[in-house]
Order: structure tokens, then C-alpha cells, then sequence
């Protein structure tokens, strides 16, 4: 089982993004959180060991281009759309994670006949006042692995791995890099990561189930709830020892789940 | 030369222990810190100090717009201006807001502007900022990424909106008018003159030498390090074959005068320490948000060692340190004389904005720095670019009569 990492044109030759495809079997679509993801990434290897996975980079993200023309909800969803297109994919199973759930979830609410099969990992798209979601576009690097992982010492390792920021060098790569995605991801997140799904949640008619980490300090277990409450049928599992990054902290866990839309 | 006398208006009441108790001095500061009725006093004292500062002979008076910030009270900078044009008759109203991208529709601004300029006899210089990402993205949830977009469609429909003589359509992406018609029009033809506040972005610097707007370079970092920066300015200048009048420039600095140098330390250290230790103790998550500078400035920057610098790390420095670094300009009348002109003639700018009140400042010392600068120095710094003098591309042109306020006072009936 090898990764293969190509660059997609999609709608049309109007984005260029950058693909990791690897596995065999039934097709599974996965979508990123605004961390982004790289071709090594552990829950990929984990995917595909059951799962054909196709994982696009949103642009912005990697050597994906097009960001410019991508300004707001509607934009990336029909972008994701123009992904699936590309690839020749009907109704995949559609997996994403965090502001990736969010995307899905859109996706499934705008376009309830072409999305059967959803899972939606710590989903962002919902707000409720009494439960706030920190605001992580302001946060220091350094505050980040205790909000994002339920183990932030491991989270302060997956986070640091690969680089040392002293390098001025590794230092411009990281800071370009990060505003990139960060910048595209805002579209999505800013202020409030809020675009109104809630009114459209009753759309979605996918068999669904939502997978969070019990300790889940970014977007907490009770949004799970909330989501349930707007998406008929749906099935909620909290996978414990793990936070926000759960597919990091407990892969194989979340691959579990997911095989029940199998 | 011109120098523009200009107040942030910050809270002077912030505790002692500020650094410690609190993250930062804009954004999230608690609103309980200010005292209305206090606020009140202080408003008014810094009203009084801008028109003071007219009749000693500033050649403008500076306003800007900040948003949930205690070292700058003013939301609304539109609103100082308008009570400035009242009670002063001669200089320019620099008015450095409005943040263009921030007001919905942006018409408003071209309003706004329009009625300044018309109540001050065309004194306005109207500043177009895109805002910092404190201002419009934290405070005022503007998504970082799309900032940008906004403010270049909304200067365009401002541009616009001062040029027709007739309602137009205005379809622009984030801002639809079906009758974009702006009453009243200002004074000056074809429009104020622009300021347009920058920090370094390469765009910025050619949307100004494109249109002719005046670049202001707004530091709090002081000259010495500005020289980089303003460098690369003038060197795009030339790159895009427009003049090099220095009347294209402006820079902000500190001042602060006293009879000698000891003095001007024992008069004025406690309150530049009280700036630059809890004024601009600011939490550095809230100053650069991702999307808000582009990839191309961000490149620039490394490219040319500009990083920016630890806004805290001033706090830490002496008086002797901040003014050897250009944080400063401060000293006897000949002290300040020599570094203004050091710093004039190495900038290339033609305005300076003043920053004479500084921190919590009480008005009795901020008049007599005023005062001094303006009858010690000034006169000696005013002719430094008198080869461009007929340059009025980047000035106000008032009207040759313009109407005094009239009395209130009702004579008794007989």
C-alpha cells in the first residue's frame, strides 16, 4: 500500500491541488482541519489499510492554488464538489475533520442526493453561546498542544517534529506556510466559525456519524450533541484518551467507527 | 516642511501593576478600566491641547481611529475632527482614519469626509488606513484574508462617489448601491488630499506612488529603524519613475522638549515609560492575523531582515536607550533640533507628525513641549525642502474665505 502525491486540475483547469490517493477498495474522501495534512500523515496509512482514501489539500494548503477565488462557504463547498468531479467519484464516503467536518457537512446539507455516507470527526460549523470555541487564530504556538490534544506533552511533540524554529530558514518556511493556510482557513473560521449550517443541518439525509475525543478542548463533546439534534439518524461516539487532534491520538479508534458506514 | 500635532488620546489611568494583570492594552481590555465621567475630563483636555496647538503654529492637527483600545480613545476619529473644525480656523485636519473597509456601506466615509471637508473650508486631509489587524480583524471581525479586497473596493467607490456629478451604479462584491450618490461633495478639487498609513506593505507603497497619496509611516519604533523601510519606499519611487518630492512622506515620532536634556528626562521619563510599558503592552496573538499581511510583504520582510520588532521589548528600555534608538526624538530645543533634522533629511519626509502628548502626559507639560518645539525648532526645521514649496499635490487648498463661527450668545430683548 503506497501513497501516491499528484497535483489534480479541477473545475475546469481553474485550481490546481495537490492529491494523496492511496489504498484499494470502496472510495473515501477525506478533508482536512485547518491544520492541514501531509502525505505521511498516520491516519492516511490507517485509512487506506481498509479504504481507496483520496485526500485533496483545500487550496492554500500545500502546493494547492486558487485560494484567491475561494472567498467564503459556498465557494469551498462547491469547490469540493469540483474536487469530487475531478476525480471521477461518485458519492464517496466523505470524512472530515474539524473545519474538514464542516466542509462535509455542507457538502451533505447543500447536496443531500450526492452525499450517502458521512462522518464528521470534531466538526466545526456550529456555535452555541454557553460552550465558546477559542478563538485559535489568536493563540501563540505555544498554547496551542494543550487545546488541541488530550496529551499535550505528545502534542507538543507531533507539533514541533521537523523543524526547529531558531533556523531562520525553517523559521520563513513555517510562517509562510502557516499564513497560507491559516489565511484560507479564516475564510471558513473568522471570527466566529459560524456560516450558518445549523439552519441547513436538517438537509442532510447521509447515514451519518459524528466521532469526537472525550476531551476535545477546541470544539467541546457537546456540539456532538448539538449536531445529532439537526441531522436526522445520526449516530455520536466519543473516543476517550483522545482531544481535538483525535485522529492523531487515536487513529485506529476513529477507523473503527468509521467502518460502521461500511 | 510641515509638522501635524497629533494626540492618540490614550486612557491616562491604567494601573501600575497593568503588565501583569492584564494581557493587553487593545482587544480584549476590560471596559471597566474606563471611567466615563473621568473620560469626560480627559476628552476635553485633549480637545484643548489640538487647538492649542493651532495657535502656536502646527500646520495640522492629527486624528486616528483605533477600535477596544485604551491607548487610543478614538473609535471614531471623524468625531474629533468635526469638533476640531469649529474651534479652530487655519490648519489642516488630518484626519488618519476612516479604516475604509471597516464601514458599510463605505459611502459613508465619502460622507463623512465630504462634510469635514465642507464645515472646514477644505482643511481636510483625509486619511484612507486599511487599519491594523488589532482594529479589523480582532475588534471588528473582518476576515483577514478578504481585508483587502474590501478596502481596494471601497476606495474605489469613495474615489468614485467624490468624482460624479450624478448618481451611479456601484456593483462592487461586497458593496451593492443601485444610487451611489454622495451629498455633500468636498471643498477641494478633485478630492482631499490622501494620507494613506502604512507599516511596510510592498502594496501599499505602490497604491500610494500610483494615485499620489502621501505614504505615512506610523511607528512607535523611531526613526533609526524607519531608515530600512523608508528606503525601500523611495527606492520604489524611482522604480515606478514618479518624483521624489518629500512631500510624498510623512513620518510619526515622539518629541519631547525641555529647556535642557536633564530636563526634558526628569519632565517627560515617567510618561514615556507609562507608554511604552503599559500603552503598548499588547498581546502578540492579536497583532498579525493570518491573511492580514500577504505572502508578498511577509517574503519582503524576510528578504530584507525586517522583522518586525517585540512590541514589548521597548518596555524594557531606559530613557537613554529609547531616545539613542530613535524611539525618542528628546532633549533641549538644539538637541531635538539636530536629531529632527538628522531624521527629516534621512527619511526624505515632508511632514512630521508630532507625538508630543505622550502616554499620561498632563496638559501643563504637554503645552510647554508644544510650545517649545514650536517656537525652538520648527522655525529652523521649516525650510528644509524649500526647492519643493510649490509642491500642493499633498496638501489642503482651504477656501480664500472661509466662514467663522457665529455668536451664541442672544442679545437681550429690549
Amino acid at each position: 500500500m503506497s501513497a501516491r502525491a499528484y497535483l489534480l486540475d479541477v473545475a475546469g483547469g481553474r485550481r490546481k491541488i495537490r492529491l494523496f490517493e492511496a489504498g484499494e477498495g470502496r472510495p473515501l474522501v477525506f478533508l482536512h482541519s485547518a491544520g492541514g495534512l501531509t502525505e505521511d500523515s498516520p491516519f492516511l496509512a490507517a485509512l487506506a489499510r481498509r479504504w481507496h482514501v483520496f485526500a485533496p489539500l483545500l487550496p492554500g494548503y500545500g502546493d494547492s492554488e486558487g485560494a484567491e477565488s475561494l472567498r467564503d462557504m459556498l465557494d469551498v463547498t462547491l469547490h469540493s464538489f469540483d474536487v469530487l468531479d475531478a476525480l471521477g467519484l461518485d458519492r464517496p464516503m466523505l470524512v472530515g475533520h474539524s473545519m474538514g467536518g464542516m466542509i462535509a457537512a455542507e457538502m451533505a446539507a447543500i447536496a443531500p442526493r450526492e452525499v450517502d455516507s458521512l462522518a464528521l470527526v470534531a466538526p466545526a460549523g456550529l456555535w452555541l453561546d454557553d460552550h465558546p470555541i477559542p478563538d485559535l487564530f489568536s493563540k501563540l504556538p505555544h498554547e496551542l498542544p494543550a487545546l488541541l490534544f488530550h496529551d499535550p506533552e505528545f502534542g507538543e511533540r507531533v507539533m514541533t517534529a521537523g523543524g526547529d524554529l531558531d533556523d531562520p530558514k525553517f523559521l520563513e518556511a513555517f510562517i509562510i506556510r502557516n499564513t497560507r493556510q491559516l489565511a484560507m482557513a479564516s475564510k471558513l473560521l473568522f471570527p466566529i466559525p459560524d456560516r450558518g449550517l445549523a439552519e441547513r443541518l436538517y438537509r442532510i439525509r447521509a447515514k451519518t456519524v459524528l466521532i469526537w475525543g472525550e476531551s476535545d478542548r477546541v470544539i467541546s463533546p457537546v456540539y456532538g450533541d448539538a449536531f445529532c439534534r439537526g441531522i436526522v439518524g445520526a449516530e455520536f461516539v466519543r473516543i476517550p484518551a483522545a482531544g481535538h487532534m483525535v485522529i492523531v491520538e487515536q487513529p485506529d479508534a476513529v477507523v473503527t467507527v468509521l467502518s460502521r458506514l461500511d | 516642511m510641515r509638522f501635524i500635532w497629533f494626540n492618540l488620546m490614550p486612557w491616562p489611568d491604567l494601573p501600575e501593576d497593568f503588565r501583569e494583570k492584564y494581557r493587553s492594552v487593545w482587544v480584549d481590555i476590560p471596559s471597566a478600566l474606563y471611567d466615563p465621567v473621568r473620560g469626560h475630563e480627559v476628552y476635553n483636555t485633549y480637545l484643548d491641547q489640538l487647538e492649542f496647538a493651532e495657535t502656536v503654529g502646527y500646520d495640522g492637527l492629527g486624528v486616528n481611529e483605533h477600535h477596544a483600545n485604551a491607548y487610543g480613545l478614538m473609535p471614531s476619529p471623524c468625531l474629533m475632527a468635526a469638533a476640531l473644525a469649529r474651534r479652530t480656523s487655519r490648519a489642516a485636519l488630518v484626519v488618519l482614519g476612516s479604516s475604509i473597509a471597516l464601514y458599510n456601506p463605505p459611502i459613508r466615509v465619502a460622507e463623512e469626509f465630504a462634510m469635514l471637508d465642507v464645515i472646514s473650508g477644505g482643511r481636510l486631509v483625509a486619511g484612507f488606513p486599511v487599519g491594523t489587524s488589532m482594529d479589523t480583524n480582532y475588534a471588528y471581525g473582518r476576515v483577514p484574508a478578504l481585508l483587502r479586497e474590501q478596502y481596494a473596493e471601497a476606495h474605489e467607490l469613495i474615489r468614485r462617489a467624490w468624482a460624479a456629478d450624478e448618481p451611479f451604479v456601484f456593483n462592487g462584491r461586497y458593496t451593492k448601491l443601485r444610487y451611489a450618490n454622495c451629498w455633500p461633495k468636498p471643498v477641494q478639487k478633485p478630492h482631499p488630499p490622501i494620507f494613506v498609513p502604512g507599516g511596510g506593505s510592498v502594496e501599499t507603497y505602490d497604491f500610494c506612488i500610483e494615485n499620489n497619496y502621501n505614504y505615512s509611516y506610523l511607528s512607535f519604533f523611531g526613526f533609526l529603524r524607519a531608515r530600512r523601510l523608508m528606503e525601500n519606499y523611495w527606492q520604489r519611487v524611482a522604480e515606478l519613475g514618479a518624483d521624489d518630492s518629500p512631500y510624498r512622506a510623512t513620518f510619526a515620532q515622539i518629541i519631547c522638549v525641555a529647556e535642557t536634556d536633564a530636563e526634558a528626562e526628569r519632565l517627560y521619563g515617567p510618561h514615556v515609560s507609562y507608554f511604552f510599558n503599559r500603552c503598548l503592552h499588547i498581546f502578540p496573538g492579536f497583532v498579525d492575523a493570518p491573511g492580514y499581511r500577504t505572502i508578498k510583504t511577509i517574503q519582503a520582510e524576510f528578504l530584507n531582515q525586517m522583522a518586525r520588532p517585540n512590541i514589548g521589548q521597548a518596555a524594557s528600555l531606559s530613557w537613554q536607550e529609547l531616545n539613542e534608538r530613535g524611539y525618542i526624538v528628546a532633549g533641549s530645543p538644539e538637541t531635538v533640533l539636530q536629531r529632527m533634522e538628522e531624521l527629516i533629511k534621512t527619511l526624505r519626509v515632508g511632514n512630521i507628525i508630532c507625538g508630543i502628548h505622550v502616554g499620561d502626559m498632563p496638559p501643563e507639560k504637554t503645552r510647554h513641549s508644544s510650545e517649545l518645539f514650536a517656537r525652538k525648532v520648527m522655525p529652523h526645521l521649516k525650510g528644509i525642502w524649500k526647492d519643493y514649496d510649490d509642491d500642493a499635490r499633498f496638501w489642503i487648498h482651504p477656501l480664500p474665505q472661509r466662514a467663522v463661527p457665529g455668536p451664541v450668545a442672544v442679545e437681550a430683548a429690549r
